[in-house]
């Protein structure tokens, strides 16, 4: 038997959007530099070449308009992919996202539907600072009508990028680029990974650690120091933020009786807040130890490296935030 | 202009029935029996009718928050706008949007919504699906005047025009941006003026005059059924009615300070008015066929309120129903 293929997160994106635009001629991908790699990495490959300029259409700098261009065109029957290169430019977006997009099928009482993707990339690191490293994730789950989803790995970024384009409401596809080189086993042929569902990466029986997108692998790391000590930490990997997979969480915390939340985004009022509640809700008798969130300070990205050491978490902030648990 | 009898009397008919049904809510909104805000398009018949009367059925339409003309125009049903504004069940939306939110995708009226300027981007999106499909389909945006204020009106402009969209930008100038005149609004140049600097083709049109709507809107379809690109049309016209509901100072906002020689003066430019005059002086129709018409019309009006009056409401039950995520 072969070893199975390997493929970098951001070319499994790219093979999704290959397959799904040979699939289906009503895909199309459009938005600011997805002719340039210098935006967009090596996720949008060959594709101008394969699918020509109708069909991979880069884009003047409008987001707003553009985002809802894409929106008409999935109002009129098309399976548009609206990329942002940097989360940060949603902000000019959240108009045509918002307003139209996520209420169209409810305050048209069903009549017609938006399957739109919105794929954001959070750019986080680099010396950036504020307005090229945001995760806005948690402000777009916190809206009726989208979908949000966040892919750790290279297989769930090709399957889910699928699911959102087949998906035929919309989908925002968050993904990182601190992943784009991450090789992991993709398969060849076409799949999606169910939206709304999240995955057991580690199992374990001392503690919970929700986690999403690059916080997966964090939590992993973490996971394996305190496997060395006899801690056997639980890996939550959410892969939808909404809507949430909450069984998965409740039937672990309620194994485990500890939960440790690790997010990419602001703590406060975030999606880490969300699974406390939830956990609050619905299993507190369950817990042996208050919740503990591993999440961004409230504060904006900074720019110097010594102060993103400060801002951005690690694993060994997990291992500390499960170490107070115990 | 020779036109075919059966045409005119369409467009007077659609003109009727837009008219008819807008005054028929006036006194259900003071009784307080609609709650939905209404934003009349009593004046403006012209601009709907004109232009979407030159469309056909697979073309596409989005509009604004004073989209119950371009809704019934574009071949909407009289009964299902009726039963949205009193948010039944049987609405075209389910009574889940109102007024504000009409839509009837098999006639090709894809939405209504008032947030300003906020479909134009849409309707140039639409435009983008037919290009890509080669479908030959052309797109309309209903928006005012006000929304020439928003950014995202310039980046649709400029879109459209670089890729040579079938969109037809419909910019229904009634003067008014809710309370505030438009000359408080931008500096006094035409509005036409500013799509000419995107390299669009525009025109300035007598909105009130049903006849040059059309023949402009036939040009401007056939255009865009070229691939000659976007056409930006203003239409020069006025409400007859407050922003929202029959009269802004009867229902106690008093916003409505325009003056009463400016409304006396538009009155007198009725689109209806000055179309039955033609009507009647090329004996195209004579005063009883326009009183018949008028009774027909008004006949549909009231079946279409009691449809909507008889229709169940939306079940409490039912509050997520068209909820996915």
């Amino acid at each position: 038997m072969s070893l199975p293929r390997k493929l970098q997160y951001s070319l499994a994106i790219n093979e999704a959007l290959h397959q799904m635009m040979e699939k289906d001629e009503d895909v199309f991908l459009i938005g600011q530099g997805v002719k340039s790699p210098w935006y967009v990495g090596n996720t949008a490959n060959d594709l101008l070449d394969r699918f020509g300029e109708a069909r991979v259409v880069d884009t003047p700098v409008s987001e707003n308009g553009i985002t809802g261009a894409a929106v008409g065109a999935a109002i009129a029957g098309m399976k548009p992919v609206v990329i942002h290169p940097r989360m940060d430019f949603m902000f000019f977006a959240m108009d045509p996202i918002i307003n139209e997009a996520a209420n169209w099928f409810y305050m048209n009482g069903g009549r017609t539907s938006v399957p739109v993707v919105f794929w954001g990339i959070i750019n986080r690191c680099g010396e950036q600072a504020a307005q090229h490293s945001q995760a806005i994730h948690g402000m777009f789950a916190h809206v009726p009508g989208l979908k949000v989803v966040m892919p750790a790995t290279a297989y769930d970024a090709k399957g889910l990028m699928i699911a959102a384009i087949q998906d035929p409401n919309p989908v925002v596809f968050v993904d990182e680029r601190m992943l784009y080189g991450l090789e992991e086993p993709v398969p060849k042929e076409m799949y999606s990974v169910e939206i709304g569902k999240g995955l057991i990466r580690r199992e374990g029986k001392d503690a919970t650690v929700v986690a999403v997108s690059l916080m997966v692998h964090e939590a992993v790391k973490a996971a394996d120091i305190l496997a060395a000590e006899g801690v056997e930490v639980e890996v939550i990997d959410l892969r939808t933020v909404k809507p949430l997979d909450r069984e998965l969480i409740l039937n672990s915390v309620k194994k485990t009786g500890r939960l440790v939340i690790a997010d990419v985004g602001w703590q406060s009022f975030g999606i880490s807040g969300e699974i406390a509640a939830l956990v609050a809700e619905r299993a507190l008798d369950a817990l042996k130890a208050p919740v503990v969130r591993v999440a961004l300070p409230d504060c904006p990205a900074p720019a110097s490296i010594n102060l993103e050491k400060a801002y951005y978490p690690t694993a060994e902030d997990i291992v500390l935030a499960v170490g107070k648990l115990l | 202009m020779d036109y075919p009898k059966d045409l005119l009397q369409q467009l007077y008919r659609m003109m009727v029935r837009i008219r008819l049904c807008e005054e028929s809510f006036v006194e259900p909104i003071l009784s307080r029996e609609i709650h939905t805000p209404c934003h009349l398009y009593s004046g403006e018949e012209a601009v709907a009718v004109g232009l979407c009367s030159a469309l056909s059925s697979t073309d596409y339409v989005f509009g604004n928050h004073r989209s119950h003309g371009h809704f019934l125009a574009k071949g909407g049903s009289m009964k299902a706008m009726m039963a949205e504004i009193y948010c039944r069940d049987s609405g075209c939306s389910r009574g889940r949007g109102g007024s504000m939110h009409l839509i009837a995708p098999d006639v090709g009226m894809l939405g209504s919504a008032p947030i300003v300027a906020g479909t134009i981007s849409l309707a140039v999106g639409a435009a983008l699906a037919s290009s890509i499909r080669r479908d030959r389909r052309v797109a309309v945006s209903f928006f005012g005047d006000g929304a020439v204020g928003e950014g995202v009106f310039y980046e649709s402009l400029n879109f459209a025009a670089l890729k040579k969209l079938p969109v037809i930008f419909a910019c229904e100038n009634n003067l008014y941006a809710t309370h505030m005149p438009v000359r408080e609004c931008r500096v006094n140049r035409p509005i036409f003026r500013i799509a000419e600097s995107f390299g669009i083709e525009t025109c300035s049109v007598d909105g009130n005059d049903v006849l040059q709507v059309y023949e402009a809107g036939r040009k401007a379809v056939e255009s865009c059924r070229e691939d000659s690109g976007p056409v930006f049309m203003e239409f020069m016209t006025y409400r007859f009615r407050g922003h929202v509901g029959p009269d802004d100072n009867i229902q106690g906002t008093h916003t409505d300070i325009r003056p009463k020689e400016e409304i006396t003066l538009w009155l007198a430019k009725d689109p209806i008015k000055r179309f039955e005059q033609y009507l009647t002086e090329n004996k195209y129709m004579d005063e009883d066929g326009l009183q018949y018409v008028k009774n027909e019309v008004m006949a549909e009006v009231q079946e279409a309120r009691m449809f909507a009056k008889n229709s169940p409401i939306p079940e409490r039950e039912e509050l997520t129903k068209y909820v996915f995520a």
